[in-house]
């Protein structure tokens, strides 16, 4: 590779993490508003026009905060935990495809690939959980463990019937697959499960039971403060747009779309997809922990099984 | 009397078996007979009234202690230093049976027979220094504390003792001093084999519903055993009400559950009109049987938002804000104020109605059925909140009743008790209203029941609007604290009387008394002792929330950490009002 296209891929990465920085930020704000819509409330209003420099204020106030460990800490593990919250979130990225050649590394294994940065955060859940040394923490470091296992199993099955369509792992194969079609109705059940999933993978209620704050008070968390909380902040809601870009790029194909640009197609679903996980955090009350997993083994991960095997017929059928 | 005749066979039986044990009745104003026993037959009698006769005393409704060391006017009454009193209901009956015991500073431990007798005599070791020769932990006051402050010779203000400095000494000991060890407490650390996590949930942790802690003993998310920690928010109101005129209490009234508005000021009022032999003109008993109805609505739609907020569900709380927000602004338009009004006096109400209260109260009927409606399909009806609370926390009847359960809490067990329906008070007999009950008497039905009653809570209101009687809000009567201000303003007799009040306080006849309402959390109940002074003698103030925390040891264990939070929840308990 020449230096030049070096440099480009460097700028591309920058400018991208830049983005997601800011895309994750102004989420904030558009959660807290939308929730205060649907509320009854106003939510925060004051900070700029209609409140939307809030999410500066914040990070302002998070980075200038004390970040304080609690004594009896692994120290070293305790501030690595957000590091790893927040890093595989923004790598997973790295493979997404915005637009037609718009992605920085368009993997063969794209999809695979963002799997395994989505899998990645329960490290930094259960690490910092056991560095807090605090037992509301270690609780929601555990249910994370369990919860992983259990969402992650239908996860991936999910969306293998999308896999086998496309016949693809590449972000912008399975795109060009949709060209006319999507795959949310060639895959409706699919779609469901993964979107089911997802939520658990972005650790998004109805399924935070790794920091229920009504329980274990902020669960793995708890002891976090200042930008270590804040990086974990962000892991979270730079996971929800990854996962509504995969949910994107798998489902609602990708960034067609008629008139507009296909990277504008693509920010919009992705938006629409964020705005309904907002929705679905003000309306669903929270399963109980052993509640979700049993939903997990006994009926997602069959039905994921069920998807993907008539799925495996038909496009063995049409190619026979 | 109509309620003698309800408890008649009773004495006469206890007579009968006990012969001399029963030392004799006390005549007093209540609706119930009041026995002093000796203390052979103290444990036998209560025996016999829960397990060995028809029609029994299955709650064990309150018990507490009188200092009678420096009260006045005694005659006829046996000697005793410490009277131990407990108040027995009857559902069946619909009556009750208050037995006295003459003690020295000991009394044998009814533990065995009544299992909420346990936190009871644990306070009255704590207030008095009862002996009951069992476990004499404190349970209100901090484990350091010097002396028992309920009785007579304990200071009452802060202002009779050194100025109060923290060290860090003290600190330290207040620290050492709280249990945090199961070892101490005669609690497991391993079960088959598993060294168990000991959680200390609370005092301050976002789903105990203020300053409560509990001591969990958890392998993995099962609680295996629970020790409750009360007294974070003990305020000494009992002794409050012997420093306070009579009048100048009702305020205190207001925050000993201070969700509950003017609700806890209607027993206290019942207790002292009944003292002073005062009847509150119709105008008066309705207004407060609105204003009582407005703050049941208030309470419960904060118990729904936050029941549903503890299972999770973010948003419910902030719509029934909204709802309260409009209770509250009708209150304040009302009374003035919005959670604290003191509305309420001794003989009436503080002013009449103001001009235009109809519309205020037409418009909040008409928004409020809607809504609930919306709650019943946003969280009733939501499968997610059934699966969280269906056969979570479920207890029977005769549990209930064994730990001093009332209110919605016994209701969800399908036990119709509502003393506005079965002992009808200030009125509550005109009007027309259904008694909400579950089946299971689990997490569900509890939030369920409190649902219906905010219905019927408006059903009542709605017939207030209809049917407000004219006339005034105050009685015509000496006593009546401050008397009406235009006949003070008139007649020199009244005026004195009002001089006395403001300068020296009410000075209410010699005598007990009782007042009793279905609270929006269950059974509250005033007792009231005067000695003919212008400050009580005795207020000891029964609680619901004190009683239904009692039944935590013995029904957490088993639950995952998220369904202690729901159960806990859906007691609907208030730490002032436990600790009071």
């Amino acid at each position: 590779m020449t230096l030049l296209a070096w440099l480009l891929l460097a700028t591309a990465s920058i400018v991208l993490l830049a983005l997601l920085m800011v895309a994750a930020g102004v989420f904030t704000w558009v959660e807290r508003r939308v929730l205060g819509f649907l509320q009854e409330r106003l939510g925060p209003n004051r900070v700029g026009p209609f409140g939307f420099l809030q999410w500066v204020a914040d990070t302002v106030k998070l980075i200038t905060k004390e970040d304080a460990a609690p004594a009896g800490a692994d120290r070293a593990a305790y501030i690595l935990a957000p590091a790893f919250a927040a890093i595989p979130m923004l790598t997973g990225f790295g493979v997404v495809a915005f637009g037609e050649g718009w992605a920085v590394a368009d993997l063969d294994m794209g999809v695979v690939f963002v799997m395994g940065m989505l899998a990645l955060t329960v490290y930094a859940l259960v690490l910092g959980a056991w560095a807090s040394r605090n037992r509301y923490a270690m609780l929601g470091g555990l249910r994370a463990a369990a919860q992983m296992l259990a969402y992650e199993s239908f996860l991936g099955l999910s969306l293998m019937g999308v896999v086998l369509m496309a016949g693809s792992f590449r972000m912008s194969d399975i795109v060009a697959a949709q060209d006319g079609l999507w795959f949310i109705l060639l895959q409706p059940l699919g779609a469901a499960l993964f979107f089911t999933a997802g939520i658990a993978a972005a650790h998004r209620l109805p399924f935070d039971l790794q920091e229920s704050e009504n329980d274990i008070v902020a669960g793995f968390m708890t002891e976090y403060s200042g930008m270590s909380f804040a990086l974990f902040f962000l892991g979270e809601y730079i996971a929800v747009m990854l996962v509504a870009a995969l949910g994107t790029t798998l489902f609602l194909g990708g960034w067609y779309g008629p008139l507009l640009p296909g990277p504008i197609w693509f920010g919009l679903k992705v938006g629409l997809i964020c705005l309904a996980f907002i929705w679905i955090r003000a309306a669903l009350p929270r399963p109980r922990y052993d509640q979700l997993i049993g939903f997990a083994w006994k009926v997602a991960l069959p039905l994921a099984l069920l998807n993907l095997l008539v799925t495996g017929w038909i496009v063995v059928g049409r190619a026979g | 009397m109509s309620l003698d005749m309800m408890t008649g066979d009773v004495v006469q039986a206890l007579r009968d078996r006990f012969g001399a044990g029963v030392v004799g009745a006390q005549p007093t104003g209540e609706a119930f007979p009041v026995l002093w026993l000796a203390p052979e037959i103290w444990v036998a009698a209560h025996r016999m009234l829960r397990d060995e006769i028809a029609q029994p005393f299955p709650l064990l409704a309150d018990l507490w202690v009188i200092d009678e060391t420096t009260r006045q006017g005694l005659e006829g009454q046996p000697a005793s230093t410490l009277t131990l009193c407990s108040h027995l209901t009857s559902l069946a009956r619909n009556a009750d049976l208050r037995l006295k015991l003459a003690t020295a500073g000991s009394a044998p431990s009814l533990v065995p027979v009544y299992a909420n007798a346990d936190w009871y005599e644990r306070e009255a070791f704590d207030m008095f220094g009862m002996d009951f020769g069992r476990e004499t932990r404190r349970i209100l006051m901090p484990p350091t504390w010097d002396g028992h402050p309920l009785r007579k010779t304990h200071y009452a203000r802060a202002t009779e003792r050194p100025p109060f400095v923290m060290t860090d000494a003290f600190f330290a000991a207040e620290e050492r001093a709280t249990p945090t060890d199961p070892a101490e407490l005669g609690l497991p650390a391993i079960r088959d084999g598993e060294e168990l996590m000991v959680l200390n949930f609370g005092p301050h942790h976002p789903s105990t519903h203020g300053v409560f802690r509990i001591l969990l003993g958890l392998d993995g998310e099962e609680v295996v055993w629970a020790w409750p920690d009360i007294g974070y928010h003990h305020r000494g109101v009992e002794k409050m009400a012997e420093r306070q005129t009579w009048h100048g209490f009702i305020p205190y009234t207001d925050r000993v559950d201070y969700l509950g508005g003017v609700m806890s000021e209607l027993p206290y009022l019942m207790a002292v009109e009944s003292l002073c032999g005062i009847t509150v003109p119709p105008r008066a008993q309705m207004i407060r049987v609105m204003l009582c109805e407005f703050y049941r609505i208030m309470n419960h739609l904060l118990f729904y938002g936050t029941m549903a907020q503890d299972v999770g569900q973010m948003s419910p709380v902030f719509y029934m804000f909204t709802d309260r927000e409009k209770g509250y602004d009708l209150i304040q338009t009302v009374t003035g104020a919005r959670m604290h009004p003191a509305f309420f006096r001794i003989g009436g109400v503080a002013m009449d109605l103001p001009t235009g209260w109809e519309t205020l109260v037409r418009d909040f009927l008409d928004w409020m059925p809607a809504r609930l409606d919306d709650y019943e399909r946003m969280v009733l009806n939501s499968r997610l909140f059934k699966a969280r609370t269906v056969g979570v926390g479920a207890y029977d009847t005769a549990t209930a009743l064994n730990w001093g359960t009332t209110g919605p809490g016994l209701r969800a067990t399908g036990c119709d008790w509502d003393l506005r329906k079965r002992r009808p008070y200030s009125g509550y007999e005109q009007f027309d209203f259904d008694v909400p009950t579950g089946t299971r008497g689990d997490c569900f039905d509890r939030t369920r029941v409190r649902a219906d009653e905010m219905r019927e809570s408006l059903k009542i209101i709605g017939q207030c609007l209809a049917h407000m009687p004219a006339g005034p809000v105050k009685a015509d009567h000496p006593l009546t604290t401050p008397p009406p201000r235009k006949a003070m303003q008139r007649d020199i007799e009244t005026l004195i009387t009002h001089f006395l009040q403001m300068s020296w306080g009410t000075n209410v006849p010699r005598g007990e008394a009782t007042g009793q309402v279905e609270s929006h959390r269950g059974l509250s109940q005033y007792s009231l002792v005067s000695d003919g002074g212008a400050q009580s003698y005795r207020t000891r103030i029964r609680t619901p929330s004190f009683a239904h925390l009692q039944m935590l040891p013995t029904i957490l264990p088993g639950m995952t950490v998220a369904d202690l939070v729901a159960h806990v929840a859906s007691l609907d308990f208030v730490m002032s009002d436990v600790d009071r």
